[in-house]
């Protein structure tokens, strides 16, 4: 090869730099998701055997007995959630919409601080607040009080994905909607909010998530139940929660339904999250 | 004082604000009905600002304030009573960049304000759409996809779109502030013909930087300077004799 045709000694350098550093990345990047990939293996590879039909259609069988599921966990958890989905999304909506729009009144102010506050609170006291407000004054634990409790889980994360979707939404579509003679408040819920819909959807899937996996509010609030309760006003069984009193157990038919039921979540969350990442990729093609 | 018969706006001792700063300074003049006013000057002279002034969208930017009257057919639009919202809807306007709502379809684009108004049937909307982007010049390139997104149109479709949206609420003036300078000069044509055929029906006041535009399509000129208004009259006096040496200077490129 002639010399004109070769990199010059100081380009191969540059070029052996470089793919060293970008081997370095690479296994870093690695190291951030092994984590991930070694959660969802071991929890795969322990509960998919024990993951049948009766997980999803039967109750908890008694102690010292096989077999039994976790239906009435499973629906409790898909109660709770919707209920509290419906307590924190719309509220969690107008928030974020607020906190946006009018980002110079003290008020948005003041309650932008608050919503920061709220996401940092741990849930454990999210799950004590609510025992203390409406477990006890209620006389005993119930589904309202769980639901309550991941309401005000919800609710942050939606304001919070609300008012930064709301923020990149280019002001002359404010404009646009003002100049056609239309009330702010139709600008806003019906074109500022529909043109960042897909967006925010993402966010309340992600707050749905979120809440799906939430445990520790709901220990001492919705509490568990061995049996089926569709009744707001009694203590419900909900899949976190019946992982962990099975995982703690010292039965090991239990703790082989704790797997399956890890796994169930933990497909649940994944694919709330891969579900509304399609949607946000949809919509912004 | 404003002559009823003949002027559809007027605008007295107009002065505004961003923050502490006076953008525009003590503004009077008319538009008379049916006219083209075309507003020229340099840049940040200040006369988007006057016509953002027009139909209360000034106050629309935070820390922003009016001073001074605006009659429209007689009313001061700034009156304490005046609700912006109605003022806006006699007063439509259209911006510099196309902004078609980006979720919505063609005819959902135009339908907007008048969906969002409510009080029209399905086939009135139908109708009144078909209308207003008829008037716009844009039915017959639109109207096998009247279903397809709005921002799938070329720029200057996506204006005309604009500017259909705006006419379908039926407003009685037209502000434009530099609606074609995003625009290939194909687009500009067909925009500037469009506007010779709206004044029949809408007063227009546009906001240009094309000297030649002006003198194109308008009735009236107006020449702003440093928040000023220094000049105002025929659109053929300003250009072929003008009164004040700093229009004079602008109109032959001397400066801005």
């Amino acid at each position: 090869m002639s010399d004109t045709l070769r990199l010059p000694r100081i380009q191969r350098r540059r070029h052996f730099k470089s793919m060293v550093a970008n081997g370095i990345i690479m296994i870093f990047a690695g190291m951030a998701i092994l984590p991930l990939i070694m959660v969802f293996s071991y929890i795969t590879s322990s509960g998919l055997p024990s993951l049948n039909l009766d997980f999803f259609v039967k109750l908890p069988a008694p102690a010292g007995e096989t077999g039994g599921g976790m239906a009435n966990a499973i629906a409790g958890s898909v109660l709770m959630v919707v209920m509290s989905g419906v307590m924190a999304i719309p509220p969690g909506l107008l928030c974020g919409l607020y906190i946006a729009e009018f980002p110079r009144q003290k008020l948005a102010g003041a309650l932008r601080f608050v919503i920061d506050l709220m996401t940092g609170v741990p849930s454990i006291v999210i799950g004590l607040f609510a025992y203390a407000t409406l477990v006890v004054p209620l006389g005993g634990f119930n589904a309202f009080a769980g639901s309550a409790a991941l309401a005000i889980i919800m609710l942050p994360v939606v304001s919070r994905t609300t008012e930064e979707i709301l923020r990149l939404i280019p002001s002359q579509l404010r404009e646009a909607g003002l100049a056609l003679g239309l009330p702010r408040w139709k600008v806003l819920l019906r074109l500022i909010m529909r043109a960042g819909r897909s967006a925010i959807a993402t966010g309340v899937f992600l707050a749905i998530a979120r809440a799906s996996g939430e445990t520790a509010p709901l220990l001492f609030t919705s509490f568990n139940n061995q049996y089926w309760s569709s009744s707001l006003s009694e203590p419900v069984a909900s899949l976190p929660v019946q992982i962990y009193t099975y995982a703690i157990s010292p039965y090991e038919e239990w703790h082989r339904l704790a797997w399956a039921g890890s796994l169930v979540l933990v497909s649940v969350v994944f694919t709330i999250n891969l579900m509304s990442r399609v949607l946000l990729k949809r919509s912004s093609n | 004082m404003q002559n009823l018969e003949t002027s559809i706006i007027a605008a007295e001792g107009i002065s505004a604000w961003y923050g502490n700063h006076r953008a525009v300074e003590n503004i009077n003049l008319d538009v008379k009905s049916g006219d083209v006013l075309a507003l020229i000057g340099p840049s940040g002279c200040g006369k988007s600002t006057f016509l953002r002034c027009l139909n209360r969208m000034h106050e629309e930017i935070d820390n922003t304030r009016v001073e001074g009257r605006v009659l429209y057919k007689g009313e001061d639009i700034y009156g304490e009573d005046v609700d912006p919202v109605a003022v806006r809807s006699c007063i439509g306007m259209v911006f510099q960049k196309p902004n078609p709502f980006p979720t919505m379809t063609v005819a959902e684009n135009v339908a907007a304000g008048l969906r969002l108004r409510g009080g029209f049937s399905r086939s009135e909307i139908d109708g009144m759409v078909e209308a207003a982007l008829r008037k716009a010049a844009l039915w017959d390139e639109v109207k096998n996809k009247l279903r397809a997104p709005g921002t799938s149109l070329s720029g200057g479709q996506q204006q005309r779109l604009c500017i259909a949206r705006a006419l379908a609420v039926q407003p009685e003036v037209l502000l434009m502030d530099e609606p074609t300078s995003a625009l290939d000069p194909i687009s500009t044509g067909r925009i500037e013909e469009l506007m010779t055929e709206l004044k029949k029906s809408v007063t227009i006041v546009i906001v240009t930087h094309n000297m030649q535009q002006a003198a194109r399509i308008s009735d009236q000129t107006a020449f702003f300077l440093m928040g000023k208004m220094v000049e105002h009259g025929d659109t053929e006096q300003i250009f072929n004799a003008p009164a004040r040496e700093e229009t004079e200077n602008y109109i032959s490129g001397r400066f801005g």
